[in-house]
């Protein structure tokens, strides 16, 4: 086990150097040239290109950010002139973490719950309204529901505040919602189909002979074999959700990273552009790494070899 | 001695007589199978009924007036519906029935090939990586990794770069890029599970090739979660399109999309509801039905469900 583990480590070192690298020439395959401006003259233009070293030669680039890269020098940003790179993820990202904790528990929970009201009454009346919910919830993305919900609550009820962050704890109560409402539904539809797929396998009909109690045979039977095809996703959700939403940040006035990934590109910001890359790969690349061994612990059928 | 050959009672004969092995019904294929179970499902088939009625629709919608989509006419600005505009009007004054059914063209065609194309590759892919294993499985899922951590909005532009914008096939390779790694890893989380069943060691002991086996085999009985995931993929698709036009990939204007009208609507959604509420029914109705038939097509394909 300690072997695979080791063995995996080494490999995600790798996967997150290669992804750097393909990142790093597709950024610079990108149109325009951040320091682009009419109302600059060219020489000072040429200075802050030499500043940031982006006369060089691409390939020359490249060496001495991966120079500076194995040193933990993520480099400095272009926008935000003067604050590295470390600096800013080390600002903006533990906000979006914590909600997207907040919003990923009650998430998970929720969803499971009732996925697994959905298969145990299939075909009936909570089936059919919890199904028409995770519709909804999918079918109107944050996009549409957060404006709508801080319309009726934040400016018609006056219940919740209407955006920004670190004041009070009600504060993140509409972003989590909406951020976790796509989970909801989702985990709803892909665990009711996952605990539909089990729960007419032989090994359940025995553990009901056996005299087992319903909730026992839901939760040590059924429950845990359906988990497995729910984890395959987990990894990338989990890294998606703390990294942050561009449109959640966007509606509710949060100061998170999310909108940082959709600037930096559009902006040009090369050493954030790589910066948030590198931060997010080698995020979702441990959690992926921590799934696969949960698939080993959670169906035993699935070995690690 | 006995000779059956000059037994009198008995002529044998000849093998081109022979007619026993021959069927006497006609062959049921998997499709005509599915079909059959799927004919049962009331919901399923009236979900396939109001899709079809929507394709018609968004085909015929725009000619029943004689409003074009992209005329302005600040004299009808912001018209509620009425027997003139049956959708009412946009700030331009132009009429929303005819905008609606437009931009249900696009969105419906984008909604199935940028569903149907990714999730056909990720199954494949996700299928082998699971049945193979070892280093086949980890260059997979590590090429994944990389796949997903490159920020997609550097996919997007540079797709604009090389195929243009405005195009719905930029737009369906856009989806396709980042839209076959989620199934792939769903399928091969699947296929790890299923290929320690009786029924693969089965077709391994007969000598079934392994491609045949993830084909014949794995897959079928990954569709009914796959499915699944692939009606949720619908929506997220409609409204992807709506941040791509944003940014410049997605239809550019005058020409509409659900997820656009939709979009513009929730910014003046105070004032006019309607235009939000339309457009959402639309989008809506299509989930509920492709969801319907989801599930419809889950119990057909899984005979274990078919009880």
């Amino acid at each position: 086990m300690l072997r695979y583990v080791l063995k995996r480590v080494v490999i995600a070192l790798l996967t997150v150097f290669v992804l750097a690298t393909v990142t790093f020439f597709l950024s610079k395959l990108l149109p325009g040239d951040p320091f682009m401006n009419e109302k600059i003259p060219v020489s000072v233009q040429e200075k802050q290109r030499a500043y940031y070293g982006l006369d060089k030669p691409v390939i020359q680039q490249y060496f001495i950010y991966m120079g500076n890269l194995l040193r933990g020098d993520l480099g400095t940003s272009i926008k935000f002139v003067g604050r590295s790179v470390r600096d800013i993820i080390g600002e903006f990202f533990p906000v979006s973490a914590k909600l997207g904790l907040i919003a990923l528990s009650f998430a998970e929970i929720i969803g499971l719950l009732f996925g697994i009201l959905c298969a145990q009454y299939r075909n009936r009346w909570p089936d059919y309204v919890l199904m028409v919910f995770a519709i909804l919830g999918i079918a109107l993305p944050s996009m549409v529901v957060g404006p709508l919900i801080r319309y009726l609550f934040g400016v018609q009820l006056r219940w919740l505040p209407v955006g920004g962050w670190g004041k009070t704890w009600q504060q993140a109560i509409m972003p989590a919602f909406v951020l976790g409402l796509g989970t909801i539904a989702g985990n709803t539809r892909s665990m009711r189909a996952c605990m539909l797929a089990v729960i007419t396998q032989d090994y359940v009909k025995t553990a009901r002979a056996k005299g087992m109690s319903p909730v026992r045979v839901v939760l040590k039977h059924e429950l845990k074999n359906s988990l497995v095809p729910m984890l395959a996703n987990l990894g990338p959700m989990i890294a998606g959700v703390l990294m942050g939403s561009f449109v959640v940040e966007q509606i509710f006035v949060i100061p998170g990273l999310g909108k940082h990934f959709v600037n930096a590109v559009s902006t040009l910001d090369y050493p954030l552009i790589m910066g948030l890359t590198i931060f997010y790969g080698a995020f979702l690349v441990v959690m992926n790494l921590l799934v696969d061994i949960l698939y080993g612990w959670v169906d035993p059928r699935i070995r690690v070899k | 001695m006995l000779n059956r050959n000059t037994c009198p009672d008995f002529t044998p004969i000849s093998p081109d007589e022979l007619t026993g092995e021959e069927m006497t019904r006609p062959e049921t294929t998997y499709f005509k199978d599915v079909w059959r179970n799927l004919k049962k499902r009331k919901t399923a088939l009236a979900s396939l009924f109001v899709l079809a009625l929507l394709v018609v629709m968004v085909l015929a919608g725009p000619m029943m007036n004689e409003y074009n989509y992209y005329s302005n006419d600040y004299a009808a600005a912001n018209q509620a519906p009425s027997a003139l505009h049956w959708f009412g009007t946009d700030t331009l004054g132009r009429d929303l029935w005819t905008r609606v059914w437009v931009g249900g063209r696009v969105s419906l065609l984008i909604a199935i090939l940028a569903t149907v194309i990714p999730y056909a590759i990720g199954m494949l892919i996700g299928g082998i990586s699971g049945y193979f294993g070892g280093k086949v499985d980890m260059f997979i899922m590590r090429l994944i990794d990389v796949l997903m951590g490159i920020p997609s909005l550097i996919y997007d532009i540079l797709l604009i770069m090389v195929l243009g914008s405005g195009s719905i096939a930029t737009l369906v390779i856009a989806f396709t890029i980042t839209g076959w790694l989620g199934s792939a890893r769903t399928t091969r989380g699947l296929v790890l599970q299923l290929k320690e069943r009786e029924f693969v060691m089965a077709s391994v002991t007969l000598g079934a090739s392994p491609i045949r086996i993830i084909l014949r085999h794995l897959l079928p009985n990954t569709l009914g979660i796959i499915v699944v995931g692939m009606t949720m993929t619908i929506p997220s698709v409609i409204f992807a399109e709506a941040f791509l036009s944003f940014i410049g990939l997605g239809i550019t204007p005058p020409n509409p999309s659900w997820g656009q009208l939709i979009k513009e609507a929730s910014e003046v959604f105070k004032q006019y509801p309607y235009r939000f509420i339309i457009p959402c029914i639309f989008v809506g109705l299509t989930m509920l039905c492709f969801n319907l038939l989801g599930d419809g097509l889950r119990d057909a394909l899984d005979p274990r469900l078919r009880s």
